[in-house]
């Protein structure tokens, strides 16, 4: 065993190669711990949190006008288990410090302990839960308001927000102290219902009518549905990067490991002339490989597990569920990977080195297996590169494995940073899009308080400045085939002005006609060009389909087609070139018309999550193959430090030697780029619309054509930049390297 | 052309290997070194190539203070003023012949076509332009040392070193090497020769001097 040992301590000595296999390992295990964990998070995200919340399958509220608090507690016999009666009221609140955003209606549950009670275990996700009057505990997703914050009530006095949660049931949009939803005014009772047979609409539906008239509720299906929206348009994404992630942390795990054994065995042949035998040898070899790549698993679990806290809870607010604590399964499963990696990458290493002849074992390490790479040498040496740069070039063809490990982990790593770019652009473009009427106009006039401001529109085509406009509002429109009516939205004026993305057709040019979504087109099972009949309304003649952003029924017409309908208008106006908006804006406020500048909204909050969900992971997995990369060229240059040394003694200088270790990098940068960018390119051509067809929405061929030529050779020279990145520490070492001592290495 | 001046060279421990050492080389000369192991020639030889820096002292080759020179102006140096033969030759084994050979003037950025027809000289001059295509180890050692030499010539320098030139070579090669040794003294090449081999540095050197402990014990 004592020879196992120095051989084992040969690799400990040499200091700089164990770091970067430790570092390589580490890193290579945390991307491990994160896939897994988004790989985990991805699976079931709903049915994981509302068990783990025992979330309400029925949600009702009971008027006070119709129902007493002990009526509404006797309910609860009705169900396997059950909670409330919780006070509800609804407060018309602003949050103070923010100008110009409008009152609006907050509802919140009066419950004493919201995380405690038998249905419906609310996550507490940042701040504490409300324990006086004048707090409130408001839900992540409804408002975006941070602990700290001060909401004004419409009559006077405040309410401090003191946290932030999230109920996977969506019982409240607010929680605060049952004395103060009494102080609010309650409006009713809250009761919050599981029951043993839940799983289908009758059942719910039968549970929903036992409640009595007086009830309104929600059930857990929709919910549900609404949920599984979400979640489809996610996990594609995610379980892509989960994956892409495993196979690099194997990729470079598995390079490390036999990378480790390559460069022990002249060491090893020594020790194989001085006795050893090769059962010790593969022993030894393994024992070398397995130290430094525990070491970097247990540093790699630790950091997995302490950046897994953000990317939890991005990933949380992404499905609108609760983070996911450390999972235990996660990280054994990755310590046991790494092992069963560096292991099988390890064993053909080693148990070549134990069949390799003494005599043969002691000569590797000095010189290169004869005849590799020896064609690229002769035509490099041809080449009128200069000599560093040609013999940097050359150099990776004598180690053709180790050129295949590293050119696979460069073209993992574009992949990644080319999926992850296209994804961002995509979601950028889905958002712009998405946000057409807002962005297509200068100026947006709403509806007065208690008109329905039609009346509006007289004013804006008389105020001075008006160049175009048009008015919409909301309408349910019932259409035929269609359980619930279709959100509308009906339109006067030059509506087209709005600019909506139309995936077919055209947009409507007369009463009569409708552009609709995806999403009606599928639960109607029309086309465009079919006509859909409904109460209330002619029938609608289908001219286009026009993208929107959602998932919803959606139906655009012009208000004359629905005859009757009185809808609150908010107007559109785009301004005459030259006309000052302040100036405009001021003239409609003097006739009584609320009006603001028209602006996009600031990224929603899942593009948010999804921006620093993506960096996050890309960062990660560049990382991890520059790791790749660095630890090849480190073992590389190692192997060729005495080759190094005779040619700094024959006039080659630091400079010259940093450019032949980094272009020792450039055909695996440049072939590994070249191959990376296509792979990113399909993954984000598979995953974006497999994500919108998980959700019912079909893109716009512009938002999934976002790769511009000059940004696919940007990201294809990428590969190289990676790649020189990886090498340029080693590069440094190598320039440093003093002849004399390099000469002298064996 | 050489001038050493109290040059001491100590390593960890502060074990002197060159203590206080005085040397001067005249232009066209070839001086061996003689000396048991570890009596400091290789240090001196390394000073002089400008590979290592003296712990004290000056080291002047051809008006220029080696000692104090960086790593990359003492690259440019080397490739200027110094030819190196090493006792284990260090050729690429995965360059050919011709390839190694051309190495010297490649890396100083010579014009291809005359570097070509200096190395075409060098190996006929050499006998081993038969070699040009080969790789380095499937000559003799013999054959192997004449390429370092050819390399270690390339960009005509004015100072060839040879540390132990014949110690890896058996009897024949050794004769070999050290008549190739010989002409180009006789040609006018200034040599140090770093050498254990006293009928070498006899055949060869012009003057010999003998290292004992890091100083001069006869000159």
């Amino acid at each position: 065993m004592s020879a196992v040992r120095t051989v084992v301590r040969g690799a400990q000595r040499r200091r700089v190669s164990t770091i970067v296999i430790v570092a390589a390992t580490a890193m290579a295990v945390t991307a491990t711990v994160l896939a897994g964990l988004l790989l985990a998070a991805s699976s079931a995200p709903f049915a994981t949190a509302f068990a783990g919340q025992r979330g309400a399958h029925l949600t009702a509220f009971f008027d006070a006008s119709t129902t007493t608090s002990e009526q509404a507690a006797a309910t609860a016999s009705q169900a396997e288990r059950a909670a409330g009666p919780f006070p509800v009221a609804t407060a018309a609140v602003r949050p103070e410090g923010l100008p110009g955003i409008p009152f609006m209606d907050l509802r919140v549950a009066g419950r004493a302990d919201p995380a405690r009670d038998p249905v419906d275990k609310v996550t507490l996700l940042s701040g504490r839960w409300a324990r006086a009057t004048g707090e409130v505990v408001v839900a992540r997703g409804h408002l975006r308001i941070p602990p700290g914050s001060v909401l004004r009530l419409k009559d006077g006095p405040t309410l401090r927000v003191v946290g932030e949660a999230r109920s996977i049931s969506q019982t409240s949009q607010g929680w605060v102290t049952p004395d103060q939803a009494t102080a609010l005014g309650p409006a009713g009772w809250q009761m919050l219902y599981r029951y043993a047979d839940a799983g289908t609409e009758a059942a719910m539906s039968a549970h929903q009518a036992a409640l009595g008239p007086n009830a309104r509720t929600q059930s857990w299906l929709g919910v549900r549905a609404d949920a599984a929206h979400r979640t489809q348009l996610f996990v594609p994404l995610l379980s892509a990067f989960g994956l892409i992630g495993l196979a690099l942390a194997a990729l470079v795990i598995g390079n490390v490991a036999a990378g480790t054994v390559a460069s022990a065995t002249r060491r090893i042949g020594v020790m194989k002339a001085l006795g050893l035998t090769p059962a010790q040898v593969v022993r030894a070899c393994l024992v070398q490989a397995l130290i430094p790549g525990m070491i970097g698993a247990v540093l790699g679990i630790v950091a997995g597990d302490l950046l897994a806290v953000p990317l939890t809870a991005d990933v949380a607010d992404l499905f609108g569920t609760v983070p996911m604590s450390v999972t235990p399964w996660v990280d054994a499963a990755a310590i046991v990977a790494a092992v069963l990696v560096i292991s099988a990458t390890a064993a053909p290493a080693a148990w070549r080195a134990a069949r390799l002849r003494t005599v043969d074992a002691l000569a590797v390490g000095r010189t290169p297996l004869s005849g590799r790479g020896r064609r690229a040498a002769r035509l490099a040496g041809r080449s009128r590169l200069p000599r560093p740069l040609s013999l940097g070039l050359a150099q990776p063809f004598t180690r053709p494995a180790r050129l295949v490990a590293m050119l696979l982990t460069i073209a993992f790593g574009t992949a990644a940073a080319t999926f992850a770019i296209g994804l961002a652009s995509s979601l950028r473009l889905v958002q712009a899009a998405d946000q057409k009427p807002a962005t297509s106009a200068d100026v947006v006039v709403y509806p007065g308080p208690d008109g329905i401001g039609t009346d509006a529109g007289a004013v804006i085509a008389a105020t001075p400045g008006t160049g175009s406009y048009y008015g919409r509002g909301p309408a349910d429109i019932t259409i035929d085939g269609l359980r619930e009516a279709a959100h509308g939205t009906v339109t006067t004026g030059d509506a087209g002005a709005a600019g909506y993305e139309m995936l077919d057709g055209r947009w409507y040019a007369a009463p009569g006609e409708v552009v609709v979504t995806t999403g009606l087109l599928t639960a109607t099972g029309k086309h465009v060009g079919d006509t859909v009949t409904g109460a209330g309304h002619e029938p609608f003649t289908i001219v286009g389909e026009v993208f929107d952003g959602s998932a919803n029924n959606h139906l655009y017409t012009d208000v004359a087609s629905m005859p009757g309908l009185r809808s609150p208008f908010e107007w559109y106006v785009k301004l005459t070139p030259g006309t000052d908006r302040a100036a405009y804006l001021d003239s409609l406020t003097s006739r009584h018309l609320e009006a603001q500048a028209s602006e996009a909204e600031s990224a929603d909050g899942t593009l948010i999550v999804l921006d620093s969900l993506t960096a996050l992971l890309t960062a990660l997995l560049v990382s991890v193959a520059a790791l790749g990369v660095l630890n090849a060229v480190v073992l590389d240059s190692r192997d060729r430090v005495h080759d190094i040394g005779v040619q700094k003694s024959i006039g080659m200088t630091p400079k010259q030697t940093a450019v032949m270790v980094i272009a020792s990098v450039g055909v695996a940068g440049l072939i590994g780029g070249a191959a990376g960018v296509p792979a990113g390119y399909l993954v984000h051509h598979w995953a974006v619309p497999a994500m919108a067809r998980g959700a019912g929405i079909r893109l716009p061929g512009s938002t999934i054509d976002v790769y511009a030529p000059a940004l696919l050779l940007t990201l294809a020279l990428a590969g190289l930049i990676l790649a020189a990145a990886g090498a340029l520490l080693p590069a440094g070492w190598a320039a440093r390297t003093r002849t004399a001592v390099a000469l002298r290495t064996e | 052309m050489i001038d050493v001046v109290d040059v001491s060279r100590r390593y960890e421990g502060d074990r002197a290997a060159l203590d206080h050492l005085s040397l001067e080389v005249a232009e066209g000369e070839c001086l061996a070194l003689l000396g048991p192991s570890g009596s400091g020639k290789s240090t001196l030889l390394n000073l002089i190539a400008g590979l290592d820096r003296p712990t004290e002292g000056s080291v002047t080759v051809g008006g220029t203070r080696v000692d104090r020179l960086g790593e990359a102006a003492a690259a440019r140096y080397r490739r200027a003023t110094i030819g190196l033969v090493f006792q284990f030759f260090n050729l690429l084994d995965d360059l050919t012949v011709l390839d190694n050979v051309l190495l010297p003037a490649q890396i100083a950025g010579r014009p291809a076509g005359a570097s070509r027809r200096r190395a075409g000289e060098l190996l006929e001059t050499l006998g081993i332009d038969r070699h040009a295509g080969a790789y380095p180890g499937r000559l003799s050692g013999g054959e192997r040392q004449r390429v370092a030499v050819a390399r270690a010539l390339m960009n005509r320098p004015p100072l060839l070193l040879a540390d132990e030139p014949t110690g890896a070579l058996d009897t024949a090669s050794g004769a070999e090497v050290r008549k190739l040794l010989i002409d180009l003294h006789t040609d006018g090449q200034t040599i140090v020769l770093v050498t254990h081999d006293e009928v070498l540095a006899e055949a060869v050197a012009t003057r010999t001097v003998r290292l004992v402990d890091g100083r001069v014990a006869t000159a």
